[in-house]
């Protein structure tokens, strides 16, 4: 049962998290196919549309997903109803509404038309990776974020202030701060790209992993109710490491770029250390599970959790360090390696951290302690089908990306692009294949939410 | 954990680290900035190359493309396209202009953009530009 009554405003950014989730993979399906079958959809979807309906929707998802997070968790840790419910339901509507009319506009409108329609030539800001919003939807996300940032402060900082909740807070402003950069676009190239990762870098290497341990803490102490101190202590070292390794981290992006040569020394010593606060979050969830105190009726959510602890290891953690070294990047850069890393390390610290707090949410949203067993049962194998799929997927590209580094940059006579990516289509079937499993699990997973309600023990009303 | 080491010690190390990471990374971006016109080259940021950035980023070039190993996976590495096309910006524009619209069947194809002639010059001579970055020596050969 809920504490208060205004967490329930989570429930309808949860429900479109997992909507949008949906489109996402979808969208995914169609570029594997478009790897192997290069004309599929073609010229009606090309495959740079696809896949900015794939990364745009990631982000906007996961988005949802840490606000519906945030107005869950704040007003329990601050013993108070959250500062404005309605506010949270305005800036719903006016999210989900942007963000549908920007993916159409992608998916209506040539993209040269929509930058042309919305402005672009006033202020571009347009037509760079993961940042293809048209400027008018970025002041959009703005002021939307700056919104929830106003009603999460509000409740943080009139009620009981928590380790978890401030941390929260903190990275919410970090990813608001640094956010902004999108909106410099210098026609520098090189100071372009400089710049640019201070969005991408600094949110998922950095002020997002913030967001990601206030997120488990919180659920850590819920399912396994260890002492509250101790779990801030675990949190505070793994933020802290984050950081420490983390932001001189970035350097790791600035081998190649036209940026000096000692970013090859801080990037690859930084960058290597990065695995350790993953490392610890893995250590933390297991150590927390082992030392419960109570043994929490919703073991779904506990499967989540140390699922995220893991995968957010392996994905974020040693598929990054794997390529990560300047002398190794440096075959590695831009190739299948990197697609391998960032699908992993995505699913296993973001998809999966946002997965976890709806597990732990929902049912109490919906009045029960917990999700009935049936229910639970089909969340677990929607688990395990998603994670050792997308685990597939991770492996199938980077065997695609081993071999395309061989052939195109390493061989004695190098092969040119196209060459090398018919000669690695095998690995594409591979992906493409386990693609649709993840899809199979993802439907597993919304089937969840529908199964035993009827047996289903509520605890309110 | 063990109890000597309190919540407050480990609170100590996020603050300091924290800060200080953040201070000495903006400190080594200020440096940065002082030293990246001679690698960048920006004296030669004609208003061709200005057109080029922008023709490169309205018709989300990056969609597909990497330039300078950043951006898509699904087509050929740009950063060093002059230098592969034989240094040639006309042997550019002649395989931009001539995608057909309807694709090729069963293969990737660029979409037909239908650029003017002056988009044309300027996509060409920012990628030109672009090939000349100071990029330590990337991409390893010539096939990008």
């Amino acid at each position: 049962m809920m504490k208060y009554e205004s967490q329930a405003v989570a429930k309808p950014y949860f429900i479109a998290a997992i909507g949008l989730f949906i489109v996402q993979v979808l969208f995914g399906l169609i570029m594997a196919t478009q790897y192997l079958i290069g004309d599929f959809m073609f010229p009606e979807i090309p495959f740079n549309v696809a896949r900015m309906v794939h990364t745009n929707l990631l982000i906007v998802w996961l988005l949802f997903g840490f606000m519906g997070a945030s107005y869950f968790l704040v007003p329990e840790e601050s013993e108070r109803e959250l500062y404005s419910p309605k506010l949270a339901l305005i800036l719903f509507w006016t999210f989900l509404v942007a963000g549908a009319l920007t993916v159409l506009g992608y998916l209506l409108v040539p993209y040269a038309g929509l930058a042309a329609m919305t402005g672009n030539d006033i202020w571009p800001t347009m037509g760079r990776e993961f940042l293809e919003q048209p400027t008018i939807t970025k002041i959009g996300i703005v002021v939307v974020v700056l919104g929830f940032i106003f009603n999460i402060g509000m409740t943080v900082l009139s009620g009981r202030k928590t380790v978890i909740s401030v941390v929260l807070l903190t990275g919410l402003v970090g990813l608001a701060v640094f956010f902004l950069f999108a909106f410099y676009n210098p026609v520098n190239l090189v100071l372009d790209k400089f710049f640019w990762w201070w969005v991408v870098h600094l949110w998922v290497e950095g002020v997002w992993e913030l967001i990601l341990g206030a997120i488990l803490a919180f659920v850590l102490i819920k399912v396994t109710g260890v002492d509250r101190e101790v779990i801030e202590k675990w949190l505070y070292v793994i933020i802290a490491m984050a950081l420490i390794t983390g932001v001189i981290g970035t350097g790791h992006h600035y081998f190649f770029i036209g940026t000096p040569g000692y970013w090859l020394w801080l990037g690859s010593i930084f960058s290597a250390l990065e695995p350790i606060p993953f490392f610890m979050m893995t250590l933390f969830a297991f150590n927390m599970v082992n030392r419960r105190r109570r043994d929490h009726a919703n073991q779904a959510a506990v499967l989540w959790a140390l699922g995220t602890a893991v995968l957010a290891f392996v994905g974020a953690g040693v598929w990054g360090f794997m390529h990560t070294l300047a002398p190794i990047n440096y075959y590695t850069h831009g190739s299948q390696i990197t697609a391998a890393h960032g699908h992993l390390a995505f699913f296993g610290a973001y998809a999966l951290i946002v997965m976890t707090i709806i597990s732990y949410a929902m049912p109490i949203i919906r009045g029960q302690a917990a999700a009935p067993a049936a229910a639970q049962r089909l969340e677990k194998w929607s688990f395990w089908l998603l994670a050792s799929s997308m685990v597939t997927i991770t492996l199938a590209l980077t065997g695609a990306g081993v071999l395309q580094v061989w052939l195109q940059r390493m061989a004695e006579e190098p092969m040119s692009f196209m060459a090398t990516q018919d000669s690695i289509a095998f690995f594409y079937w591979l992906r493409l294949a386990a693609g649709f499993v993840f899809t199979a699990g993802l439907f597993v997973y919304v089937a969840s939410f529908f199964v035993g309600q009827k047996s289903a023990i509520t605890t309110t009303k | 954990m063990s109890e000597r080491f309190t919540k407050s010690m480990a609170r100590n190390i996020y603050l300091g680290g924290g800060v200080f990471s953040l201070l000495l990374f903006f400190s080594l971006s200020y440096h940065t900035m002082g030293v990246l016109p001679e690698r960048d080259h920006r004296h030669n940021i004609t208003p061709e190359v200005v057109l080029g950035k922008k023709v490169w980023e309205d018709n989300n070039c990056v969609g597909c493309h990497t330039i300078l190993g950043e951006g898509a996976y699904f087509a050929p590495e740009l950063g060093n396209v002059y230098k592969r096309f034989g240094n040639s910006t006309e042997a550019i524009i002649g395989f931009i202009e001539s995608r057909p619209v309807e694709g090729i069947p069963g293969r990737r194809s660029m979409p037909q953009f239908n650029l003017s002639r002056e988009e044309l010059v300027g996509i060409a001579e920012f990628l030109k530009w672009t090939s000349e970055i100071n990029t330590n020596n990337w991409p390893p050969n010539i096939e990008g």
